[in-house]
């Protein structure tokens, strides 16, 4: 499968969904996108849905609540905001605005159905989140929806993980399926509208491990099959290559010579050159030529995606202090924003 | 073992698996930390110290899937062929399906006829096979078939389950509580009553806000919908009670001192932070945590040499150099520098646990080079779990 270029999959992009595989760093990769997009000079809003606090660690400030924060503001006029969205108060701002249900919000409240709505009954959770997420990237300065600028040039979605992410996001085709009438159904036709259209695309965050990998694969199909645009796939936390290839082959070849090599280099330069130093110094070596290879593998996996590929480095101190700045300097290196 | 694991008190795994007097091991953390394989390692390890155990994996990786012999998700244990037969143990695995759990359950406490009209209700299709937290509770109510299962046939001595995905870690906890509490609250009553009084007439029996609400309802989701509901949940509110009791009995269970929590961690600061919560919340239930296994630890196979020296070798060696070709001494010595880099960052993380978690008994596991996927693989995991 040819691959579409990355300025093709990014055009004209609104909403991008970010999902991952948990443990890949979906929620880092997210933070860097929307600041490789701010920093283009966007208004840009970095959205949570699952209430982990992620973006409020990643970027050290206060936790998110249900009110947009900037995070950052850059030179080029670009705005980074965030926002924790919180499924019960989005039921309630929901039916406020929809429905101006002063005393009847209250009373939902009492009897128990706020809580069932947000967390016990099927689907009504992430139609909120979708929902808020909606609103969000067709808001308008103007006084009714449609009317006015767009308020943000793009919103990136911190998603939940690719083993839901096709139910999260088909989760509004679902209800408008169950709801046959009515205006939650008619809200959750727009926003299947919104998430199918080409202004929309999931952007999968993978590791070169085995696992994350055959999920994003199957995310790819799944999502591609219910109908949503697939956009890049970003390969997290990619190990340099260290040790050159000669070296590598050497090492299965004719490991004695090698070794003999590595032990006379260190007594040279005066550091301990015991056989478990330079044992242990070849079998690191070796676990490394392993891992390489297959990473190998499931780059060709990835490859046969057809989809552009980024790649962003393994951080050696982690994604604290900073670490998502570099990330996003990445990003804009290799053509995003 | 590595330094800051041995400052904390050493997770004893195999004193637990030979423990007759634990009867399930919950492996819990935050996605991506390896619950499954440590799950499956335990499992192992377990079965050939003669334990006659049972797995319950939820969604396994593709190949770890294979190697316990488990092809397709079935919902039903499967023998794992060649693990502890000598040791007198045995060794059973099964993925959960949890549409087919939620179908049994239902054709198990109700009559044909009615168990025919929940499952072709569209609220229950939807409520079975696709929403969040479903799962939870199926893993919950799979759990408690299977504990008693083994305490009615002695078809297992040990349960091990390894716990969903969750958007948060502490969802499968509150499951059965939400249930509860849910079936307990006064919204199902609404909900129910209608249908069964066969109209809105019984409405009247409410308060004011409870019309208001079912009224609001109704505007909000569409009439068919809450018609769909109110079906839904009077046709199971048969079953109800024996729903809630066995939820009651499966958090029961989790406190009791037969079972045992294994918090499952990565040495990062997410995956870290998440067991914290989980350490706290078990502490808070009163739910007893055997301790925690950090897995993919960075750790060195030359240890002797501190990274920094590494590195300053590496420029010696490269200033010796009479060639420009790059020196394989020097390549091999900055890939060490930055091992011992990543492997002082996971240290690090790992003390600061520690160090807020006095007392909490940990373990660490060595990263493996490549990924898991047979049954000497999940030995190695259940060797390195127990420190030997």
């Amino acid at each position: 499968m040819p691959a579409t270029s990355l300025a093709h999959a990014l055009e004209g992009i609104r909403l991008h969904v970010v999902t991952g595989k948990g443990g890949v760093g979906k929620t880092t990769v997210a933070a860097a996108l929307g600041l490789t997009l701010a920093r283009g000079g966007g208004r840009v809003l970095l959205v949570e849905v699952e209430g982990r606090q992620g973006i409020s660690q990643t970027f050290g400030v206060p936790p998110l609540g249900d009110t947009e924060v900037r995070l950052v503001q850059d030179s080029s006029g670009g705005e980074l905001w965030g926002l924790s969205v919180d499924a019960k108060a989005a039921l309630l701002e929901y039916l406020q605005s929809f429905y101006k249900l002063g005393r009847a919000g209250g009373a939902l409240e009492r009897m128990g159905v706020v809580d069932f709505a947000t967390t016990i009954a099927p689907g009504v959770r992430d139609v909120l989140l979708t929902g808020k997420v909606f609103e969000a990237v067709g808001r308008t300065s103007g006084s009714r929806r449609g009317h006015g600028e767009l308020v943000w040039d793009a919103v990136v979605l911190d998603a939940p993980p690719t083993g839901r992410v096709a139910r999260f996001l088909a989760v509004n085709e679902q209800v408008a399926d169950l709801a046959k009438v009515g205006p939650i159904h008619s809200q959750a036709q727009s926003i299947t509208r919104m998430l199918r259209s080409s202004r929309s695309t999931v952007h999968l965050v993978t590791l070169l491990e085995e696992m994350p990998v055959q999920e994003t694969t199957d995310a790819a199909a799944e999502l591609s099959a219910a109908g949503f645009g697939v956009g890049t796939v970003v390969v997290n936390q990619v190990r340099t290559a260290l040790v050159p290839d000669p070296v590598l082959a050497r090492l299965g070849s004719d490991r004695e010579a090698l070794a003999d090599t590595v032990r006379s280099d260190l007594a040279t330069v005066g550091v301990r050159s015991g056989d478990r130093t330079v044992g242990g110094l070849l079998a690191e070596t070796e676990a490394h030529a392993a891992r390489l290879h297959l990473e190998d593998g499931l780059r060709d996996d990835i490859g046969a995606l057809g989809r552009p590929t980024l790649d962003l480095p393994a951080l050696a101190e982690g994604t604290e202090d900073g670490g998502v700045a570099m990330l996003a300097d990445e990003l804009a290196a290799q053509g995003v924003g | 073992m590595t330094a800051s694991a041995r400052a904390a008190k050493p997770l004893d795994v195999d004193a637990l698996i030979e423990d007759r007097g634990v009867g399930v091991v919950v492996c819990c953390g935050s996605g991506g930390v390896g619950k499954t394989t440590t799950a499956a390692a335990l499992g192992v390890r377990a079965a050939e110290a003669g334990r006659r155990v049972v797995v319950l994996t939820i969604d396994p990786a593709r190949r770890l899937a294979q190697s316990l012999g488990l092809i397709e998700l079935d919902n039903t244990p499967r023998p794992v062929e060649g693990v502890g037969a000598a040791a007198g143990g045995s060794l059973d695995a099964m993925m959960l399906d949890m549409k087919r759990t939620f179908d049994d359950v239902v054709l198990a406490h109700s009559t044909p006829d009615k168990a025919a009209q929940i499952l072709e209700n569209p609220f229950y299709q939807a409520v079975s096979s696709s929403f969040a937290g479903t799962q939870e509770y199926m893993a919950m109510e799979r759990l408690g078939q299977l504990r008693a299962q083994a305490e009615r046939d002695g078809t297992w001595d040990l349960v091990v389950v390894d716990t969903p995905p969750s958007r948060s870690a502490l969802d499968f906890l509150d499951a059965p509580k939400r249930l509860g509490s849910f079936l307990d609250g006064r919204f199902i009553r609404l909900l129910a009553a209608p249908a069964k009084a066969g109209g809105r007439a019984s409405m009247k029996l409410f308060s004011f806000g409870a019309n208001l609400a079912a009224h609001t309802l109704s505007r909000v989701l569409g009439g068919q919908f809450l018609a769909d509901v109110q079906t839904f949940v009077a046709a199971l509110d048969t079953m109800f009670g024996g729903f809630r009791e066995r939820a009651d009995v499966t958090y029961a269970l989790l406190k009791e001192p037969t079972t045992a929590f294994v918090v499952v961690a990565a040495p990062e600061r997410d995956a870290l932070r998440e067991a914290t919560y989980f350490v706290g919340r078990l502490g808070a239930e009163g739910m007893p945590l055997a301790g925690v296994v950090v897995n993919r630890m960075q750790v060195l196979e030359a240890p002797g040499l501190s990274g920094a020296r590494a590195l300053a070798a590496a420029e010696a060696v490269e200033d010796r150099a009479e060639d420009d070709l790059p020196s394989a001494t020097a390549a091999v010595l900055r890939l060490h520098a930055a091992l011992a880099r990543t492997a002082a960052r996971h240290e690090a993380h790992v003390r600061r646990f520690v160090a807020a978690h006095p007392g909490v008994p940990l373990s660490a596991v060595p990263a493996a080079a490549t990924d898991i996927h047979d049954l000497d693989g999940l030995r190695a995991v259940g060797s390195a779990l127990s420190g030997t």
